[in-house]
């Protein structure tokens, strides 16, 4: 049983909707190696903000990823109010609140929907999709837009609320305990997704700790990591709720986190709701002086963290961000070595991975010098050379 | 001789453009199941037509004489199944002695050139899907023909799917006694399998490697699969309402309603077993086939020789 054969998954494959790849070395059916290969949809950025003013960067990072577009904008803002020393009123906080936390239900649903169509379940995968419905006319109620929300600016929100419009969300979280319910049910109790999830895909506790696993990945593994209580940002320290963790760190547990989070999610929208102070929205910044900030944000699959670099000006000089998916993709070398193809298919996906939000350049340095190797002119040239190689060889 | 043709034509393709239909109706229920539209009534027409006028591609990496000949064979085992059970219902009496057993070895046929097909296309997703469905059907063939033998030794030990049908015609159904329930719930879950539905689709499962074994065909090679499929979604619910639920009642005017609504409810177990259920792993699916489903099929037919012995019909 030595004979090793090259799976791929990618870079354009039906597992996941972007370009990633994984090489699977299988012997048999068993994984035996792995390597991930990403970097396919590098579209700068970071780059890109420099050249922004601080105040239309927000939307440039609402498009880093479709599905966190609520959480790389509130990162940002957070990090330039950091430069600023800006006091954000009480109901802008609230009002952050409660949209990032209608995006994390409308994610945690969009993930069990894929995870059902990964098993093959694509009964799941409709039905999550509908289900998740209630959420995103809750979102565009808040927002006007079912994604990128265009919510977040320094010093505040955007737009207010009116009360009108939060009873409307309320209603719409109240819509989708019963539905959320019934999928929980449905994918707890059923015995042949227990066969397929339960013990699959184990990231054992020190491993989530070595590799740096965020979010929902390493809740799963039982380790109770969570900005939104760690750190608290935006009204999360005034509102009641719990951080859900799960034993085990298969995929069945990362499932019931998710799953759980929602129902933590739609408790707090409705204290937001309840509690939301009266007042300004805005706290109405002025210029953003020399300095450098950072913002944390718990997003749907993880902690997303921006640096935010000023020298006075109004554009950043530097803007960095890590996606969650940067420390959660490599946790597979962990968690899928010596699993079965569909099992690490299904692993691979359990982690939420976001490849185009925690995509990057890669530089390659000589190990010796420290030089940098490989720019763009000398690609070039290498291509050409190759190119006119062939032409002979013709 | 013209007879014989004409029986294979005429079963061939009413089996074929039935498999069309109920493969349509099959995707429309799951769409209605699903909260979704759902394809036209056509569909599944159109697509195989649409796929005999494409290019069929042939990889470099491809045995062509084997990659090719699969499909047809396929295509060809499928026809020859319809035409004996087709002509075994319509004509119980006439029927050749051990036609069960050529039933059985026809139906294999599908599969097994899926197999070869698969492993002569030279893909690793191809060779990976063919390890699977030989795996897959390892697993149900065994619980299969034990069920199958419990319908035999209760009519009789008649080889014969003539004789089945009329001992069951005299006799009442199979399915009326113990041994005969557990048999036909144990040969609707084969049956699943055979059809490669979920939860047991593992051979071209698409999240994983693709279309697995289907990964390379193209043009009138893939249309011949997904005819020969079509065939058997049409054949396999035929079969088990030959060997256990009587067959095709003519004695009155309601005979042909109730085999209609017979093949209705076994086509709609399939829907309804798909849509319930995710994909199980190739070795969960051989303990459920082996560890599972064996032991009460050798139940059954045990209850079934029993009942025989001590003249308990019921049993």
């Amino acid at each position: 049983m030595s004979h090793r054969t090259v799976v791929n998954i990618g870079p354009f494959h039906p597992l996941q909707e972007e370009a990633e790849f994984y090489q699977l070395y299988v012997e048999g059916e068993t994984v035996v190696d792995m390597d991930v290969r990403i970097s396919y949809n590098h579209r700068g950025i970071e780059k890109l903000d420099e050249s922004k003013t601080f105040d239309q960067v927000p939307f440039v990072v609402e498009r880093v990823c479709g599905i966190c577009s609520a959480s790389h904008p509130l990162a940002y803002v957070q990090a330039v109010e950091e430069i600023a020393h800006v006091q954000v009123p009480e109901r802008a906080l609230y009002l952050r609140t409660i949209v990032n936390e209608l995006e994390r239900i409308q994610s945690h649903m969009l993930w069990v929907g894929l995870a059902g169509h990964f098993l093959g379940y694509n009964t799941v995968f409709m039905w999550a999709w509908k289900y998740r419905e209630p959420c995103t006319d809750a979102l565009e109620i808040a927002t006007g837009s079912r994604v990128s929300y265009a919510n977040c600016k320094i010093g505040g929100v955007r737009r207010d609320m009116t009360n009108e419009q939060l009873k409307a969300i309320d209603q719409a979280v109240t819509e989708q305990q019963e539905p959320l319910e019934m999928l929980t049910k449905a994918v707890l109790d059923d015995p042949v997704l227990h066969a397929r999830l339960k013990n699959v895909g184990v990231l054992t506790p020190e491993d989530a700790k070595s590799y740096g696993a965020l979010g929902p990945t390493v809740r799963g593994s039982g380790i109770p990591i969570d900005v939104r209580r760690d750190d608290p940002y935006a009204a999360y320290d005034r509102v009641d709720w719990e951080v859900i963790t799960a034993p085990g760190g298969d995929v069945f547990g990362k499932a019931v986190v998710r799953l759980l989070e929602c129902f933590e999610a739609i408790k707090i929208i409705k204290q937001c709701v309840k509690d939301i102070p009266g007042g300004e929205i805005d706290a109405k910044v002025e210029a953003i002086p020399p300095g450098e900030g950072i913002g944390r944000v718990e997003a749907p699959r993880g902690e997303t963290f921006h640096y935010v670099r000023s020298d006075g000006s109004n554009r950043p000089v530097r803007h960095k961000i890590r996606a969650p998916s940067f420390n959660n993709v490599p946790t597979f070398k962990a968690s899928c070595i010596g699993l079965q193809i569909p099992d690490v298919a299904i692993t691979l996906a359990s982690v939420d991975p976001c490849y185009s939000c925690t995509e990057r350049m890669c530089v390659a340095v000589d190990a010796q010098s420290r030089k940098p190797m490989y720019n763009f002119a000398e690609l070039v040239k290498l291509s050409q050379q190759k190119t006119q190689r062939l032409l002979k060889q013709w | 001789m013209g007879s014989i043709v004409l029986t294979f034509i005429l079963a061939a393709t009413g089996t074929l453009v039935l498999g069309l239909v109920l493969r349509w109706v099959d995707r429309k229920v799951t769409a209605m199941v699903q909260w979704r539209v759902g394809p036209p009534w056509y569909q599944t027409f159109v697509d195989v037509l649409k796929l005999m006028g494409k290019e069929n591609l042939v990889p470099v990496t491809a045995q062509g004489t084997g990659f090719l000949l699969a499909p047809m064979i396929a295509l060809a085992g499928s026809g020859v199944t319809a035409a004996i059970l087709w002509h075994a219902i319509a004509i119980p009496s006439q029927a050749f002695v051990g036609d069960l057993i050529v039933v059985i070895y026809l139906l294999i046929l599908p599969a097994l050139m899926t197999m070869l097909g698969a492993a002569a296309s030279g893909n690793p997703h191809a060779a990976i899907g063919a390890s699977r469905e030989m795996k897959l059907l390892l697993s149900y063939e065994l619980p299969m023909v034990l069920a199958l033998l419990v319908a035999v030794a209760q009519t009789g030990w008649s080889f014969k799917l003539g004789g089945i049908i009329e001992a069951q015609a005299a006799g009442g159904s199979v399915l009326l006694s113990i041994s005969g329930a557990l048999a036909i719930i144990v040969a609707i879950l084969c049956m699943q399998a055979k059809l490669g539905q979920v939860p047991f689709d593992l051979a071209e499962a698409e999240c994983e490697i693709m279309s697995g074994v289907y990964v390379e065909y193209s043009g009138p090679s893939l249309a011949m699969f997904l005819m020969s499929r079509a065939m058997l979604l049409a054949l396999m619910p035929l079969l088990l309402i030959i060997v256990f639920w009587g067959g095709l009642y003519t004695g009155a005017w309601w005979g042909y309603l109730t085999f209609a609504g017979k093949y209705f409810v076994l086509v709609a177990l399939v829907t309804l077993i798909r849509n319930t259920n995710p994909r199980l792993r190739i070795d969960q699916t051989l303990k459920f086939f082996w560890f599972g489903l064996t032991p009460v099929a050798v139940l059954a037919l045990v209850l079934a020789l029993v009942g025989i012995a001590k003249g308990l019909p019921w049993l």
